[in-house]
């Protein structure tokens, strides 16, 4: 960022060829525009998850279904229909493994534009200013990404350790998907937590869902007017969703009964 | 004609670039209503001459909205509180009697301090030298109306251009980002058919110098609300796309 305090002579032009010589994709991701880019094509990636994932979890309501004569937990066997996904195509996981490897690549690009917008934009104004600002239309979720998706990064790390690894819930089973929520959301402080990462969530995903249309250039007056809608609807959807398991295990909607099945209570191994 | 009075104006003073700034403390003990903000300051800058005292440095120019020239933080408020306006367009009437009002320059780093309350804006210059213009063959004058332009295409380019390039949008984006004067220097050229040619070209190099003195944009429509000019974000869109664009074209293919 060089201090532009002389005016020297007319030298850019247009036809200025680029200096350059990286794959142009690289030199995309060079500019805040190309890291904007991958913000919203890695958060539209994670919206389709926290979307498919809540819409997953519903089933945690249904409870115990008949499956070719076995009493299992809906939630149990839909985790298992995930591992068996394009069984025979895939062997058994790989497809699972493969849709994780792409979250997983989104979120390492999400956190790493992210945190470089964000050294850029603190070196923008190394000279803050000295009077109070009065925002005029930049909202709370629009002014606390970073620390809304500080939480969630925090809470994503919870959430493993607790349903993927076990190694904070109480009565952990591998794949026993249904036990391991009610052991652990049973306990008051984590429901808390829960419900609180959620709502952050949801705080994160209102100007992040609003915000992509913009970074990805979508702009067209015939959907102009809907896109703040859908951000609403979209966070609204993910905050009510997710906040309702923690709530529906504290009042007991959602319960869980070794008794009542008949299948597959040690859990599966991936 | 009703007059405020006991105005205490709160003003960023820096004998510098590099000096240390402090806010200064004035009094204005009467002001006509009809005064505009500049209007007061150059009262209260003659009172300080007199007094012996340097007067407060500030940008201004035509004072009728149209040229860039005026910027002023005022109470937190790029071009203060009147909508649609630059500095010279505010007028005491919005303020009452007994109020404080601050003053502070437009901070960022693309637009270093000169003196006071003015700062050097010529990153944006940079910006438009880097393509901000169509090449076209010279000679005689051509006709007018000879490229058939659709009203709705002339009436967009037209409202991208009005920016005046006075640099509200970088002061008041939380991000000193200056997504909004860059790309609505290029949605005034890309959008007509003689800024075509070039118009992948422009979209690179103009990005490209941006990101060399501005910060990012996050979408929080502060530049829009604070535009003198009322320019939209919809030209931002319009940038990214074209960025992409130009990454990705075949130039060789331009009429494609």
């Amino acid at each position: 960022m060089a201090q532009t305090l002389s005016r020297g002579p007319v030298s850019g032009t247009a036809v200025k060829s680029s200096a350059k010589k990286k794959s142009f994709l690289l030199d995309l991701y060079g500019t805040a525009v190309g890291k904007k880019y991958v913000m919203a094509i890695t958060g539209l990636i994670g919206i389709g998850f926290v979307l498919t994932h809540m819409i997953g979890n519903l089933k945690l309501y249904i409870g115990v279904v008949n499956e070719g004569g076995e009493l299992i937990y809906d939630a149990d066997y839909y985790g298992e229909w995930l591992r068996d996904l394009l069984v025979p195509f895939f062997p058994r996981t790989v497809f699972l493994w493969l849709l994780r490897s792409v979250l997983i690549v989104a979120l390492i690009g999400h956190l790493h534009a992210a945190y470089t917008l964000s050294v850029l934009n603190r070196r923008a104004r190394p000279v803050k200013y000295q009077s109070a600002r009065d925002y005029q239309v930049a909202n709370f979720a629009s002014r606390s990404m970073r620390w809304t998706g500080i939480v969630v990064l925090l809470f994503l790390l919870w959430h493993l350790a607790d349903f993927t690894w076990g190694w904070v819930n109480p009565d952990f089973v591998r794949g026993a998907v249904q036990r391991n929520v009610v052991a652990s959301l049973d306990r008051i402080p984590v429901a808390a937590l829960y419900i609180v990462a959620n709502i952050a969530l949801g705080i994160h995903l209102f100007h992040g869902t609003w915000s992509l249309f913009q970074s990805m250039g979508w702009n067209n007056p015939r959907f102009n007017r809907w896109r703040r809608g859908l951000a609403t609807g979209v966070a609204t959807l993910i905050v009510v969703g997710n906040v309702s398991f923690p709530a529906a295990v504290l009042v007991g909607v959602i319960e869980f009964d070794p008794d009542a099945v008949t299948c597959c209570l040690e859990g599966h191994s991936e | 004609m009703s007059v405020l009075t006991n105005i205490t104006l709160k003003v960023w003073r820096q004998d510098g670039p590099d000096g240390q700034g402090r806010f200064e403390s004035h009094q204005v003990p009467e002001i006509s209503e009809e005064a505009s903000l500049l209007e007061m300051l150059d009262i209260v800058n003659e009172r300080l001459v007199e007094e012996g005292r340097e007067a407060i440095v500030f940008d201004h120019d035509c004072r009728e909205g149209i040229c860039g020239t005026c910027s002023l933080m005022i109470d937190g408020q790029a071009h203060g509180p009147t909508k649609g306006a630059a500095t010279c367009q505010v007028h005491m009437r919005v303020f009452s009697s007994g109020d404080e009002i601050v003053l502070e320059p437009w901070r960022a780093d693309g637009f270093p301090l000169v003196k006071d309350l003015m700062v050097d804006r010529s990153a944006f210059d940079r910006i438009v030298e880097a393509g901000g213009f169509i090449t076209s063959p010279t000679g005689g004058a051509p006709d007018a109306n000879l490229i058939p332009i659709p009203k709705p295409v002339s009436d967009a380019s037209m409202d991208a251009a009005a920016c005046i390039g006075c640099g509200a949008c970088v002061a008041a984006c939380p991000n000193g980002a200056a997504s909004l004067f860059t790309s609505a220097k290029l949605a005034h050229l890309n959008l007509l058919p003689q800024g075509q040619s070039e118009r992948e070209k422009r979209t690179e190099a103009m990005v490209e110098m941006m990101d060399d003195h501005f910060g990012s944009c996050t979408n929080h429509g502060e530049c829009e609300s604070a535009c003198p000019k009322e320019i939209s974000i919809d030209n931002i869109a319009l940038m990214n796309s074209d960025y992409l664009t130009s990454k990705f074209k075949n130039r060789k293919k331009l009429a494609r």
